[in-house]
């Protein structure tokens, strides 16, 4: 049978499901940034940008961008009415004090106890971690978006992670382009999939073992 | 007595006792509220060896990126250094030492510094190469990784407002690691874009306390480079005034 891969839009839309009215959210720079253009208008939630942003609005009209505001991704941004500025080491500690409900970043690779490698590949140029390791250590709720596998179909889902870590034992729910998982104390448990692959197919191009989650494996169904 | 005209004329005379092998600690995050201007001044005082501890180390050819390109840093500790060629060279090449360090640990580290406060546990990179060879405690249950304070020779700060007493007041995002790096050099060099009278800030409005700041200096005109310029279009209806 066959199946589509969500696009990174689609990936973004799902994503965004994980966001609940009254949510202080940071979101990470890539498919995650996405994620803002996909939570339903009207819905009260707070982005945090951890250079010192609660409060942050959408890009700034053409001419109206100022070299002062910018986000972590060192894009410029908008506020939004009530945000608050505020300095690094004042930001890091209201991520690391837990009071950001919610975080989701990419990864390269994730283990099936939760732990997370996206910062380095040895051999290559290491550019740095930023804020990734504080922000998924503080999270009381990290969610990684990412594919399910790597370009060369080789499994990004582990038993264990052979990249260096950004976190252990930190990531709660990994929504890939093939489906949607949950990190529980008893293992990892599916709860969505694509429509067009099976439970089998999915454990073929996935290291770690998976489970069927206990209330059932629904249809990861996002409109494009 | 202590003097508190804390102003000095030029980015250079500022610098005056900044001396090879001097460890710095330079604001910004990105090119968003770098100390330009002292920057520049350190290009032209030559000076070499330097530790510059700073989230970030600049573009190719602005911020710290120019220091680089001179070849007078020695090491830099930092969070992210990806948006630049001549570090990555110059880290290939062995002439340059890099402590990788994460943001929010950097941060506090800095905070620590210039509050009397030695070392401290957090939970960030327990379990990841960050945390290899460091103590690590269980507290309550959870493991946590004990960092040691940073403290600098000078801190190079850039503000938006300023007063002669060294009070400052920080623009937006362009705060970021600015007021903690302030607190934790044994000599803070602050520049501002607006130098006012003492009194003319309004105390509840000063974000930096003169205390921590010895010297002030006018940085007058500011390049401001933006890295990521991302805008929207207006929509039409907006421009017109809603004609439609």
């Amino acid at each position: 049978m066959s199946f589509a891969l969500l696009t990174r839009e689609q990936l973004a839309r799902r994503a965004a499901r994980e966001v609940k009215a009254g949510m202080y959210v940071n979101l990470g720079i890539g498919i995650p940034t996405l994620v803002a253009n996909e939570v339903p208008v009207g819905m009260p939630v707070i982005l945090q940008s951890e250079n010192g942003i609660l409060g942050m609005g959408p890009f700034p009209y053409e001419g109206e961008e100022r070299a002062d505001l910018i986000n972590a991704g060192k894009q410029t941004v908008t506020l939004t009415p009530g945000a608050s500025l505020f300095s690094s080491d004042a930001s890091f500690a209201m991520i690391r004090g837990g009071h950001v409900d919610l975080t989701i970043l990419g990864a390269m690779e994730v283990s099936e106890q939760g732990d997370l490698a996206n910062w380095m590949i040895p051999g290559k140029m290491v550019k740095g971690m930023g804020g990734a390791m504080d922000l998924v250590a503080g999270s009381p709720n990290v969610v990684v978006v990412m594919q399910h596998c790597a370009p060369d179909g080789s499994p990004k889902v582990l038993k264990s992670c052979k990249l260096p870590l950004t976190g252990k034992r930190v990531v709660k729910r990994i929504i890939t382009d093939r489906a949607v998982l949950e990190v529980r104390s008893e293992g990892l448990f599916v709860l969505e999939i694509v429509a067009g692959l099976s439970f089998e197919e999915l454990q073929a191009c996935t290291e770690a073992k998976l489970q069927k989650s206990p209330e059932g494996v629904c249809v990861l169904s996002v409109p494009l | 007595m202590r003097e508190f005209n804390k102003r000095v004329d030029s980015a250079l005379e500022a610098l005056a006792d900044v001396h090879d092998g001097a460890t710095l600690m330079v604001g910004g995050f990105g090119l968003c509220g770098i100390p330009e201007h002292l920057i520049e001044a350190l290009r032209v005082k030559g000076i070499k060896g330097l530790t510059c501890i700073s989230n970030n180390a600049g573009i190719d050819d602005f911020g710290l990126g120019r220091l680089l390109q001179a070849g007078q840093v020695k090491k830099m500790v930092s969070s992210y250094v990806g948006e630049n060629k001549t570090f990555e060279r110059l880290f290939l090449e062995g002439k340059l030492e890099v402590e990788l360090v994460p943001q929010g640990t950097l941060a506090e580290r800095i905070r620590a510094g210039g509050a009397g406060i030695p070392a401290f546990y957090t939970p960030t990179g327990v379990g990841t190469p960050v945390a290899e060879g460091k103590e690590t405690k269980i507290f309550d249950g959870r493991e946590y990784v004990l960092e040691r304070a940073l403290k600098a020779d000078f801190a190079l700060v850039k503000a938006l407002r300023g007063d002669t007493l060294g009070n400052l007041q920080y623009a937006f995002t362009a705060m970021n690691f600015n007021p903690a790096m302030a607190t934790a050099a044994r000599i803070t060099i602050a520049e501002v874009e607006e130098i006012v009278a003492v009194g003319e800030m309004q105390a509840m409005h000063i974000h930096t306390p003169g205390i921590y700041v010895k010297r002030v200096v006018h940085g007058r005109t500011y390049e401001k480079r933006i890295e990521q310029r991302t805008v929207r279009t207006r929509p039409a209806a907006a421009v017109e005034g809603g004609a439609s």
